[in-house]
């Protein structure tokens, strides 16, 4: 048994990572949404959702059952088949995004089944290159859900969908090429590996954002990751760029004929989209997993950020949950508040586990800047135009993201012969 | 459906889109049919009706009095205004003089009004270009107006505050520090949606150069309001025709050049502030005592304590109330500025307890029929911000 386990150790090791990724991701998406609902919320001076739970944390468990119970309508005239394909198509490719992703350097501190286990599910030397081939490949989702619908507000917000991911995804592979030309590779760990020499050994110095290495000041990606993170928003089709589902022009959009749990499998996809999205800025500009500072013994104290954002956080929850007098006073949120309170502590006590988890708390940490940096946009910025949007996708951002890159290869150039 | 037009590059299918009547933004139940090429709107044909209430005519067949609570429903963001042009209307056919305090009053509330109607017509258009935010910052404003409304009607929309004669009610206590907390507040909140909008680059590119009306289409179309001041005629009816005091108050007409959305957007955040003057002034000119209507034996019914001691005025109350009182058969007609432009009322008596016809010049109706002129040619976005400038309100345009 365990000779046959050892033999495809491989296989049932990935296996699992998918079903672990898989889980993970969607409970991060659920509770995005609550993220989002409550930070709009606030900005808006409301309260947001706050009756289902303390602080309205099971929402989205709401939400998600709401959508399986609701019923399953399916309008006169679809395309039958194209329409089923559609959500299916859009969530499965955005989730596949994900498996190209490293999300720490080094392996479990021990093996399973003889095998070193890492967190990515696969990293393959062309992952950037395979990223884009995936998250290019969902306009499909989109459109054909546009056209399968029968209706003309989708077939606009579908046609719509279509041409902005198409043209923003040029302006997006274009500002990344600086990047490349730096990293010299396509392999995301690489590209992480790399922004790790930085000057005087200050962490943030090195991302390719300043790009101030050992070797001296490369060509700083600022600009790249303006035209990176403004396409990227465009192509998730997020705010100020969500024209397909343009709510007071195009009802909503690509999704209109869409309901119960084909909508809810578009809402995931564009959620994990924007996840997909926030991982690859931090990776390609902000330096993946990497500390922001220096890995001296001054800055060792840094190490301990983990737990101490754990240790108050937890200590805040036992004494938020217990003004509740229902099960979740009495056992859950205490429970919970307790158990992030030994985890900080444990920490603390354990440098070998606190020194792992240290790309992990980092990698999370960035991501979730990003995430908020959508939510904020959402709740702040008008809507742009069609055709402006075009103008901006085409007249500037390529134009800029292309300077950039003829920019940053004659720096490139210029190193090399010094 | 598909039509067929002739280009220049030969026959080319279009697409007819139904907008509305069920539709985020079309600001009610307006319906347009939209003839688009691509995005592109090549023709827009708007088609009203779905919100009629037969409030005309229902008119009718109420006495003078009774008609007062219908007109709360024509503009539902202005229901204050709406009683006033009904009472100025009734006035003048009975040559019924108001006591200048009550007209004082009736001028705070009609520009509380005009503030809270704009605001809602910022929330609603910031809306429609995506920006969420500032919808509910209006609504929040918006609020605190309708508190003070309850404070003084003791309802929240349909007040029927202003009534024939003078007002409803004499101002509740403590209502001057209440309207000044409001007015103390509210500069800061314009500001504070200016600062979201005005210089907001994606803002300007969404409303600046878009929907513009020429001055001379305006007038041919016989567009008022914001509307036309923004493409540069200063006509107010405040300022023209002035009815109750308001040439007693000190308060410029702000116009513009520019008439398109942004100079719309631009005029009505400069008119909340003129109101906000104006309310200003008027809490400065309403004394603590005094009548709040005027008297006029069998039209206004009298005081509680005149029925108690005058046989009269026990017989007035019992005929105001049940058969209403008969003004000489002739016509009025009055004008107001309403927040959407000129709102006029034309009543026609025979004689009896009842008008013989009661008309509304409605501001939005006669908005809209530019609508079509000022969308064509343009793309789907423009359309909707193009609906949201022109103010318009659909209880006001079906009647």
């Amino acid at each position: 048994m365990i000779a046959f386990l050892q033999q495809y150790a491989f296989w049932i090791i990935t296996i699992v990572k998918i079903a672990l990724l898989l889980f993970i991701v969607l409970t991060v998406n659920a509770y995005l949404t609550w993220f989002e609902r409550k930070a709009v919320a606030h900005i808006q001076s409301r309260w947001g959702p706050h009756r289902v739970g303390p602080h309205g944390l099971l929402q989205p468990a709401a939400d998600g059952l709401k959508f399986l119970f609701k019923e399953d309508v399916t309008p006169a005239g679809v395309d039958r088949f194209v329409y089923y394909l559609a959500p299916f198509l859009s969530l499965m490719l955005s989730l596949t995004a994900l498996a190209v992703i490293p999300f720490a350097p080094n392996p479990l501190p021990f093996k399973i089944l003889g095998e070193h286990v890492y967190l990515w599910i696969t990293n393959p030397d062309i992952g950037l290159l395979i990223l884009f081939a995936i998250t290019a490949l969902s306009v499909y989702g989109i459109a054909l859900a546009g056209w399968a619908s029968n209706s003309k507000y989708s077939l606009m917000g579908g046609l719509r969908s279509s041409a902005q991911m198409i043209s923003y995804e040029l302006a997006l592979t274009m500002s990344v090429v600086g990047v490349l030309l730096m990293a010299n590779t396509f392999s995301l760990q690489s590209i992480i590996e790399q922004q790790a020499n930085a000057k005087w050994g200050v962490g943030f110095l090195g991302w390719n954002i300043i790009a101030w290495t050992h070797q001296g000041l490369f060509f700083p990606q600022i600009i790249g990751f303006i035209c990176f993170f403004t396409s990227a928003i465009a192509e998730t089709n997020r705010a100020p760029f969500d024209l397909p589902e343009a709510e007071s022009e195009l009802v909503a959009g690509f999704h209109t004929e869409y309901s119960s749990f084909k909508f809810a499998m578009f809402f995931i996809a564009e959620y994990t989209a924007m996840i997909t999205v926030s991982c690859l800025a931090t990776i390609l500009f902000f330096g993946g997993w990497l500390s922001p500072f220096a890995s001296t013994p001054f800055w060792h104290f840094t190490y301990y950020i983990p737990s101490i954002t754990l240790i108050p956080f937890g200590l805040w929850v036992i004494y938020d949950g217990l003004k509740y007098e229902t099960i979740f006073g009495k056992l859950i949120l205490p429970a919970i508040g307790f158990a992030m309170f030994a985890i900080g502590g444990a920490l603390i006590a354990l440098p070998a586990v606190n020194d792992y988890i240290q790309p992990i708390f980092w990698f999370t940490a960035k991501i979730f800047v990003f995430l908020f940096f959508y939510v904020w946009a959402r709740g702040t910025l008008p809507r742009l135009r069609y055709d402006q949007l075009m103008n901006v996708g085409w007249k500037l951002l390529l134009p800029v993201s292309i300077a950039n890159v003829i920019v940053t290869a004659g720096v490139v150039i210029a190193r090399s012969y010094r | 459906m598909t039509t067929s037009v002739e280009t220049a590059t030969g026959v080319k299918k279009t697409m007819v889109l139904n907008m509305g009547p069920q539709h985020p933004s079309t600001h009610g139940v307006l319906r347009i049919l939209l003839e688009l090429d691509g995005e592109t709107v090549l023709k827009a044909v708007p088609d009203v009706g779905y919100l009629h209430t037969g409030i005309e005519k229902s008119c009718e067949d109420k006495t003078y009095s009774q008609a007062t609570t219908l007109t709360d429903r024509m503009d539902y963001l202005n229901p204050l205004g709406n009683n006033l042009v009904y009472a100025l209307a009734v006035e003048k056919l009975l040559g019924l003089e108001v006591p200048k305090r009550a007209q004082y009053i009736r001028v705070m509330m009609v520009e509380l009004q005009r503030i809270s109607s704009h605001l809602v017509w910022l929330g609603t258009h910031a809306i429609d270009l995506g920006a969420m935010s500032v919808f509910l910052y209006c609504f929040r404003e918006r609020e605190e107006i309708l508190k003070l409304f309850e404070l003084f009607a003791g309802q929240r929309m349909m007040t029927s505050y202003i009534r024939i004669g003078g007002v409803a009610l004499e101002p509740p206590a403590g209502w001057r520090d209440r309207v000044g907390k409001f007015l103390g507040m509210m500069p800061s909140r314009i500001d504070e949606y200016e600062a979201l909008l005005t210089e907001n680059r994606i803002w300007m590119a969404r409303t600046k150069g878009v929907g513009v009306i020429k001055l001379e289409d305006a007038i041919a179309y016989s567009m008022t309001g914001p509307t036309l001041r923004a493409a540069g005629l200063a006509y107010d009816n405040r300022k023209v025709f002035p009815y109750s005091s308001y040439e007693e108050f000190d308060f410029s007409v702000p116009t513009r050049t520019d008439s398109d959305c942004f100079a719309r957007y631009m005029l009505r955040i400069a008119e909340m502030r003129e109101s906000l003057k104006i309310v200003k002034q008027a809490m400065e000119k309403i004394s603590d005592s005094g009548p709040i209507k005027s008297e006029a034996a069998g039209i206004i019914p009298p005081q509680r304590e005149k029925m108690k001691t005058e046989m009269e005025a026990l017989i007035y109350h019992f005929k105001i109330f049940t058969e209403g009182f008969s003004p000489a058969p002739g016509e009025a007609y009055v004008t107001i500025e309403s927040p959407r432009g000129e709102l006029g009322c034309f009543i026609a008596s025979d004689g009896s307890a009842k008008p013989l016809r009661c008309h509304f010049r409605s501001p939005s109706f006669i908005n809209l029929q530019a609508l079509p002129m000022i969308v064509e040619g343009q793309i789907i976005a423009d359309v909707v911000a193009c609906i949201g400038t022109i103010d318009i309100v659909l209880g006001d345009v079906d009647r």
